[in-house]
């Protein structure tokens, strides 16, 4: 190894929660000029490692050292001043201000004028070496999720950044926009910065990084190793300890009668445009149904009139029951499970413990509800029974869920969903965000409950979650059903064109005439 | 400067232990006595002579001390009703005009008269209590209604409903009920009076002059109403789930609109309760100013008391306590003067329960 010291080099980190060990003797390592992956299943202890390199958090014990310096960092301010810059997972931007303003929030200079011709000018500079292009004079709210990201990159180098942290900066964008993500990584190495990429998508790890730590549970499984040679089964082998199985096994079975039947349904989104254009289809008990789409063709208002919770018109029967227009508490009557897309605006009550979650759809009813009355004994053993069977990690029933990682969280919404016996379950994106190893738990617990005779409606944007789950795949475009296809025989194209708005029929007839052609 | 250590905040991770908040809100209320006794000495006051006497016109003795139980009993009804409301994230700042309504009902009773001035004694008092009730769930149903059906600003309607609530009062005790011109109504008759222990004065000789009457009682059982529906009831899980999240609430298949209403007539019925104990209570007269603003008061009992039923009763004592000691000690302004100060402290406190502070020793630089 030559001589030059490491950008960033953390040495023995331990960091205690009560009840948890989140860093136990970790050890990272950052060259100069390297994009350094940090893996990890969910609750693993990434986020924990990096913020205290950003100077968030102070380690129980073990030493860090930037450019050969020790340091101990007391605060983000500190951290910053020895060039750690850290790119949050959640912006942290003020919406009515230009990118200008926020990249100077904070910043003792300018004192009191503020130049912003000649700011703006910095700034365009600044974006001109790194090719992260976005105009300084836009507002945040006009901008889009990945350009909002370069300004929270922009604000790192304007204040002097050389090591980089990006937590999972791949997780909110659309795939041209991580495209665009990864040339501003390869640009700012080039220029001698290095970065701490977080993520668990492995094939973007492989795509852009140089080394690779990998933690589980707190240690260290794999410290700094080349990504050169390295294949995906041996990366997910390493975050999650065990063989990933990537194509889930499904039993074959005949499906039951229609549970749920939707027809010609029609609502509009939050803006009072239409989002849903006459939706018809059918899913039958022991049947997944897998909604393909891009997301915002929709899917959400989709499961939102389906749980009650969106008005409309048309028809959806439950069990030859009519739910159209009916109340939440209608469609949990009749069984209907819902997995929201959003775990913490609407899953979840982020204040409350694990049991007044867990509780949130059955605490009317026998043995927890009791007239008035709730049973807090029961509660607390019903609370506990899930957290054991659903392997919810966290130190007890009482801990707030907002203190739950997002894995964690997942698991506790789709125990209690589960756990109601539900006739159909309506899953929205329930593996987004998670790790190999929760997205295999959760994928699981759904086949489970479709073995088990429950019919599921799977919305998802994971095309590979979709065909390895689903029965059968409807896709939506534009609030209209473009399609349903039979996983096992079609063409992953056609399930392509169909996402950008070609009907299955017209797909067909393309194909036919070529054959015809051929003749 | 450079000191030779550092301050530092370091957010606290974990859950806190109990003790913390209440070791925090005591430290506090401390804290802030020793302030204004320096202040108090920087004007050229004896602040220990005025500490002697200022839990000598408090808790020094039995009389003292059951007046500062009477002032602090308005203020556990108004500190409850506010915690209620606030629990469920509804700003209820309204509670000055639902006390005045509960008041005013409560004094319909007698002079109406709703019910015949012989029937018994528990019959009057029932009848008021429960009046004074519904007059302070009125004055929470609109501004509920309005919240729950066009989802109009609660602060705004409570806010402003304050003063029409006075308003009515004042119309009726100067133009219908004026005892003799002033304003006021003429004296209830003792049936209506809420039992008090100088009434004993003849069998027990201790109880003469001392003014303490059933209303706190009405308080105590308010409290233990309040934390079993908090903390035992379905529909107190309610209210907490809307509270903290009404997304989830309404995904749990919850009625938001139907909660938000009731909440706030629950919330009323307390204030209103408040007014029907000071007036049967205390004043035992319909009258103008029967609230020295209890119900603004009690906001800031209810924020004191981190919205826990049983820390209200604690903090309205405190209160009480200050509003006796305004009322003896010269300059008056001393007792709102703790008042603000405690309010603060209690406030800023709030940082000791997120942040750990670490003193650290820092190497000197050298220059």
């Amino acid at each position: 190894m030559d001589d030059t010291p490491y950008a960033a080099e953390m040495k023995d980190i331990v960091i205690r929660f009560p009840g948890v060990l989140a860093n136990d003797h970790v050890n990272l390592t950052v060259k100069q000029g390297e994009i350094h992956a940090l893996l990890g299943e969910n609750g693993a202890g990434k986020s924990t490692l990096m913020n205290v390199l950003a100077g968030l958090y102070r380690p129980t014990e073990g030493t860090i050292k930037i450019y050969g310096d020790p340091v101990h960092f007391s605060s983000p301010k500190d951290a910053i001043a020895k060039g750690i810059g850290m790119v949050h997972q959640h912006f942290m931007l003020v919406p009515t201000l230009t990118v200008t303003e926020n990249i100077l929030l904070g910043l003792h200079e300018p004192r009191f004028f503020m130049n912003m011709k000649k700011l703006n000018q910095q700034i365009g500079e600044l974006q001109d070496q790194y090719g992260l292009r976005v105009d300084p004079e836009a507002m945040i709210w006009q901008l889009s999720v990945g350009e909002q990201q370069r300004v929270e990159i922009l604000k790192t180098l304007f204040r002097g950044a050389k090591i980089l942290i990006l937590d999972e900066p791949t997780a909110v964008l659309a795939p041209q926009e991580i495209d665009d993500l990864m040339g501003t990584m390869r640009a700012l190495i080039a220029q001698g910065k290095s970065i701490i990429f977080i993520s668990h998508k492995l094939q973007e790890v492989e795509a852009v990084a140089d080394r690779i730590t990998v933690l589980r549970k707190g240690k260290v499984t794999a410290e700094g190793i080349d990504i050169t040679g390295l294949d995906r089964r041996k990366l997910a082998q390493l975050m999650v300890g065990r063989d990933v199985v990537f194509s889930i096994e499904k039993t074959a079975h005949e499906a039951g009668e229609v549970v749920l039947a939707v027809h010609d349904l029609r609502a509009e989104n939050n803006k009072g445009v239409p989002a849903l254009r006459g939706i018809s289809f059918e899913v039958r008990g022991g049947e997944v149904l897998g909604m393909a789409g891009v997301s915002g063709n929709g899917q959400s208002e989709l499961a939102e009139c389906i749980t009650g919770l969106r008005p409309a018109q048309g028809s959806i029967l439950i069990h030859g029951q009519e739910l159209i227009n009916a109340s939440p508490a209608k469609a949990i009557a009749a069984n209907v499970s819902h997995i929201p897309e959003d775990r913490t605006r609407v899953g979840s009550a982020p204040n409350l413990s694990i049991t007044d979650n867990t509780i949130m759809k059955c605490y009317t009813e026998d043995p927890i509800g009791n007239g008035l009355t709730i049973n807090r004994t029961n509660a607390r053993a019903y609370a506990r029974q899930l957290k054991q069977a659903y392997d919810i990690l966290a130190p007890s029933v009482k801990t707030l869920a907002c203190k739950l990682s997002g894995g964690n969280l997942q698991k506790m919404i789709l125990a209690r969903e589960i756990s109601a016996n539900p006739q159909l379950i309506v899953a929205v994106q329930p593996t987004r965000g998670l790790d190999v190893g929760a997205i295999e738990a959760i994928q699981h617990l759904l086949l489970l409950q479709r073995d088990a005779g429950a019919a599921i409606l799977l919305i998802s944007e994971e095309l590979e979650e979709l065909l390895s789950l689903s029965d059968r795949i409807a896709v939506i475009y534009e609030g209209q059903i473009m399609g349903t296809v039979d996983p096992e025989i079609v063409d992953v194209y056609a399930i392509g064109q169909m996402m950008t708005g070609t009907r299955m029929e017209d797909i067909q007839e393309s194909t036919e005439t070529h054959h015809e052609s051929a003749h | 400067m450079n000191l030779p250590i550092d301050i530092r905040f370091e957010r606290r991770s974990e859950d806190n232990p109990w003790w913390l908040p209440v070791a925090t809100a005591l430290g506090s209320v401390v804290v802030a006595f020793v302030i204004s006794g320096i202040i108090l000495k920087l004007t050229g006051g004896e602040p220990l002579l005025v500490g002697k006497f200022f839990w000598q016109a408090t808790f020094g003795s039995w009389p003292t001390f059951s007046d500062t139980i009477v002032k602090a009993t308005p203020l556990i009804l108004v500190g409850l009703a506010c915690a209620v409301a606030f629990k469920m994230k509804l700003w209820n700042i309204g509670a000055e005009g639902q006390f005045y309504m509960g008041a005013f009902f409560a004094s319909l009773v007698v002079l109406v008269p709703i019910v015949p001035m012989d029937s018994p004694k528990v019959v009057i008092l029932g009848s008021m209590m429960l009046m004074g009730m519904i007059g302070g769930a009125l004055w929470g149903f609109f501004p509920g209604f309005l919240k729950a059906k066009f989802n109009v600003n609660e602060i705004i309607t409570t806010l402003m409903l304050n003063y029409v609530a006075i308003l009515w009062n004042n119309f009726w005790i100067f133009d219908k009920w004026s005892d003799a011109g002033f304003q006021m109504t003429p004296m209830f008759d003792k049936k209506a009076w809420l039992p008090r222990l100088a009434d004993y004065a003849r069998q027990y000789k201790a109880f003469s002059g001392i003014t303490l009457h059933l209303g706190v009682l009405i308080g105590f059982v308010a409290a233990i109403v309040v934390w079993w529906i908090f903390q035992r009831s379905r529909w107190g899980y309610e209210i907490k789930l809307i509270g903290d999240n009404p997304e989830a609430a309404r995904y749990a298949g919850l009625n938001i609109t139907r909660n938000i209403v009731l909440v706030m007539m629950f919330s009323g019925a307390l204030a209103g309760l408040a007014g029907m104990s000071e007036v049967s209570g205390v004043v035992h007269r319909l009258q103008e100013r029967i609230s020295p603003g209890y119900g603004f008061t009690g906001i800031i009992v209810a924020w004191l008391a981190k919205l826990n039923p049983f820390a209200v009763i604690i903090v309205s004592i405190l209160f009480g306590a200050l509003i006796v000691a305004g009322r003896e000690i010269q300059p008056s302004g001393l007792a709102q003067l703790l008042q603000g100060i405690i309010l603060f402290m209690v406030i800023s406190s709030d940082v000791l329960l997120r942040y750990k502070i670490r003193i650290v020793r820092v190497k000197p630089l050298t220059a």
